[in-house]
């Protein structure tokens, strides 16, 4: 057992220190991704390596060596001083990764360097009306007419498509093909003629999320990744990648402490509610259950590192990650008795809300999370199948 | 940067499981459950032959000097082959206690015969760890103690590590005048857990023990190791149940093709898995990490103990009927790991436990 990251690591841990505390004025604070203050932050942070660290220079990136404990290092010191990191959203975190191992020289030019610098906003065509825990079965089509590929169909739960400049899209190309190997991997401008964004507001009262329909959408035949036919294999790289960051403890711990906060400065008859034994059970038991995948977290990153397996380890985050945060949040408004059903609307805040309502507000976000990006009961699945090495379940004969 | 087992551990690990397979599992539990042996002496022979009774004494007094984080590797073990051999009072928490409140010559008295295999010493800490029922209490007065102990650890023992009401702690030899001795019969036949009822005994104190910081440290130890077992125990459980939902057929299938049956597995390895973590975790912090020893080491108790009791339960579910039954012996596992649940503090006991060391309640 050794913790320590070595001496090397702690002077890079002091340099990211020095940095911010120097430039925390320069950080954005909620302007949104079009803010020329986001766009200068960000260039800072790629030219320091700060973000975009591995991702090669002539693409806009940094060029750093990947290094698992700087990456590391970098967001426990942004997220302890609570100074936003470097830009996220599906084109950095799932485009960008995919174009490097997949794309064209041609397609890593035009799109990365403008998607790192926050100029190019992507939102996420994958799932379907009639295509979630079985994605391999979505059924908007794309066929060849002359040098354009037309698009017709629907996607749904597309966040940020509102905002979005492209799209990165899954769509049938192979009719006939067997369902995992008709699939295509294309990019195309959201302005193109013939797609109509629906925002889809959701049980939290916001529209996070929207429908996107196709019509008719026609794209030139070269944005394309990978081959036709492929991009079930384009996809699924990167969904394994979204999985792995749904449910990440180290964002909990800032959770429980507000929490643990809440509990010792409010009363109920005049008795801390940390006072209370039976609320104070749930809390340790909470905290409990986050050293645990905290601790998981840790494995992990040491298994990396070290080139062990810690698959099954792995494989449990989204599922427990989720589910724990659901508790905690779900805690928060027991504790606050009738208080803890207050919430606010477009016209504000009910008197007496507590944190603008944010326990309500993550009950029923993270409700959306243990179902989206791979459901509690397909993460079952993958557990039961991929890590402990059980059968899938027969196919019925009208799928086989 | 490693966060995890050594090279070294994982060999230590190995060895043992390879040792325990031939010599322990469930044909050798069941015939000490059944039989009068009071001692699986062929097992401690072997044990003591890898050095385990010597594991973390140091080696100037006849042991390996190993940390916690080996023994609670040697604990995930015993408890992975419901081993009925005493462990975790003889060879881990008298050693400790006697390593860091012991004078110079009570250590050269007991350790090389603790680390020999020779003597082996159980612990009497339970009102001190899990609240004093059915008047038990040790008082201790110009060097004697009298009252009564329950919940004795490796019962089965040459000598006792006693705890007083003042939370100092003392040895006492298992043939001393006016010591009565009783066995508590548990649900767990792997282990005997026992009484002692104290008539001015006479007893050694260990001086440092003055300071109540040396039995909370043991406490703490002790929890860890606890923790470690019923891990051990509940992740053979889970491997038994995937292992017989694949050979188990009904409507022509085997069973561990039902979604239903795969994700109650599921749910296991999920509640598992990070208590691997946990206890590695908790077992370096209370030798290396001072001031997370106390609420880590309770957090782990609990959390496994939790754990637990939950793949307990649905392991034996996945066994459908045999699973209810003697003939299978997954019985063994759940009440191992049942047995662990009580000892030297409950979950809701050790959650106040670590809410108070927090600071969150006075």
């Amino acid at each position: 057992m050794d913790l320590t990251y070595g001496g090397e690591y702690e002077r890079f841990r002091n340099e990211v220190r020095d940095f911010i505390a120097t430039h925390r004025d320069a950080a954005p604070d909620g302007q949104g991704m079009r803010a020329e203050k986001t766009r200068a932050w960000q260039k800072m942070l790629i030219e320091r390596g700060y973000t975009a660290r591995t991702i090669p220079r002539e693409y806009g990136g940094y060029g750093g060596d990947a290094d698992i404990l700087k990456a590391r290092i970098i967001a426990e010191e942004f997220a302890q001083a609570q100074v936003p990191a470097g830009l996220g959203g599906q084109g950095i975190s799932m485009l960008v990764p995919t174009l490097l191992e997949m794309g064209t020289e041609e397609q890593k030019r035009q799109f990365i360097a403008p998607t790192l610098r926050g100029e190019t906003i992507w939102c996420q065509g994958y799932s379907e009306p009639g295509a979630g825990s079985d994605l391999a079965s979505l059924r908007t089509r794309a066929e060849l007419d002359g040098d354009e590929w037309v698009v017709n169909g629907q996607k749904i739960w597309t966040s940020t498509a509102q905002h979005a400049d492209w799209i990165f899209c899954l769509v049938r190309t192979e009719p006939n093909a067997p369902k995992h190997q008709g699939i295509s991997f294309l990019l195309f401008s959201m302005k193109t003629p013939g797609i109509e964004v629906r925002p889809l507001k959701t049980m939290t009262g916001d529209a996070t999320f929207n429908e996107v329909f196709f019509t008719d959408v026609r794209v030139p035949k070269g944005q394309i990744v990978g081959r036709r036919g492929e991009g079930w294999l384009v996809a699924n790289s990167i969904l394994r990648h979204e999985r792995s960051s749904l449910g990440d403890p180290n964002a909990m711990l800032t959770r429980l402490n507000a929490l643990t906060e809440l509990m010792k400065s409010e009363t109920l008859d005049g008795r801390r509610l940390i006072d209370d034994a039976v609320y104070r059970d749930r809390l340790m038991k909470i905290q409990g259950d986050v050293m645990a995948m905290r601790l998981n977290d840790l494995r992990l990153l040491s298994a990396k590192l070290n080139n062990k397996n810690a698959s099954l380890a792995g494989m449990i985050v989204k599922l427990k990650g989720t589910e724990l945060r659901h508790d905690l949040e779900s805690l928060g408004i027991d504790v606050l008795g009738e208080i803890g059903a207050l919430y606010r609307d477009e016209h504000g805040d009910a008197p007496y809300l507590k944190d603008h309502g944010l326990y309500q507000y993550h009950y029923m976000f993270y409700l959306g999370l243990i179902i989206g990006g791979g459901t509690s009961q397909i993460q079952k699945n993958i557990i039961s199948e991929r890590g402990l090495g059980m059968p899938k379940e027969p196919k019925l004969n009208k799928e086989a | 940067m490693e966060f995890g087992l050594s090279q070294e551990q994982e060999f230590l690990r190995d060895t043992l499981t390879r040792f325990l397979a031939d010599n322990a599992g469930l044909p050798r539990a069941r015939r000490f459950a059944d039989g009068d042996e009071r001692r699986a002496q062929d097992l401690w022979d072997g044990l003591v032959a890898l050095g385990v009774p010597g594991l973390v004494i140091p080696e100037a007094h006849g042991g390996v000097g190993l940390t916690t984080l080996d023994a609670a590797t040697v604990a995930q073990t015993l408890g992975a082959a419901i081993a009925p051999v005493p462990f975790i009072g003889t060879a881990i928490l008298v050693p400790r206690a006697l390593i860091k409140a012991g004078s110079a010559d009570q250590q050269a008295e007991w350790l090389p015969r603790i680390a020999a295999g020779e003597t082996i010493v159980g612990v009497a800490v339970s009102e001190a760890a899990s609240g004093a029922r059915e008047g038990a209490k040790v008082t201790a007065s110009a060097g004697r103690l009298s009252g009564k102990t329950l919940f004795v650890l490796d019962f089965e023992a040459d000598a006792y590590l006693v705890a007083d009401d003042r939370r100092r702690l003392y040895l006492v030899d298992a043939n001393a005048k006016g010591l009565t001795r009783r066995d508590l019969r548990t649900i767990d036949a792997t282990r005997r857990v026992g009484e002692l009822v104290l008539d001015g005994v006479a007893a050694q104190l260990l001086p440092a023990s003055e300071d109540a910081a040396v039995l909370a440290d043991v406490l703490d130890v002790g929890r860890v190791l606890l923790a470690a077992d019923t891990f051990g125990a509940a992740q053979n459980m889970l491997d038994q149940a995937v292992a017989y939902s694949l050979t188990r057929e009904q409507f022509n299938r085997p069973i561990g093709s039902f979604q239903a049956v795969k994700h109650m597995c599921a749910e296991m390895a999920a509640e598992l898995e990070p208590c691997q973590s946990l206890v590695w975790y908790a077992a370096h912090a209370v030798d290396a990490i001072p001031g997370e020893a106390r609420v880590t080491a309770c957090h782990a108790k609990a959390h496994v103990a939790e754990a637990g009791k939950f793949v307990a339960k649905t392991a034996t579910e996945v066994h459908g009927g045999m699973g209810f039954t003697d003939l299978l012996g997954l019985h063994y596992w759940f009440k191992r790991i049942g047995l662990n649940r009580q000892l030297l503090g409950s979950p809701e006991r050790l959650r106040e436990e670590a809410a108070r060391v927090q600071a969150l309640i006075e």
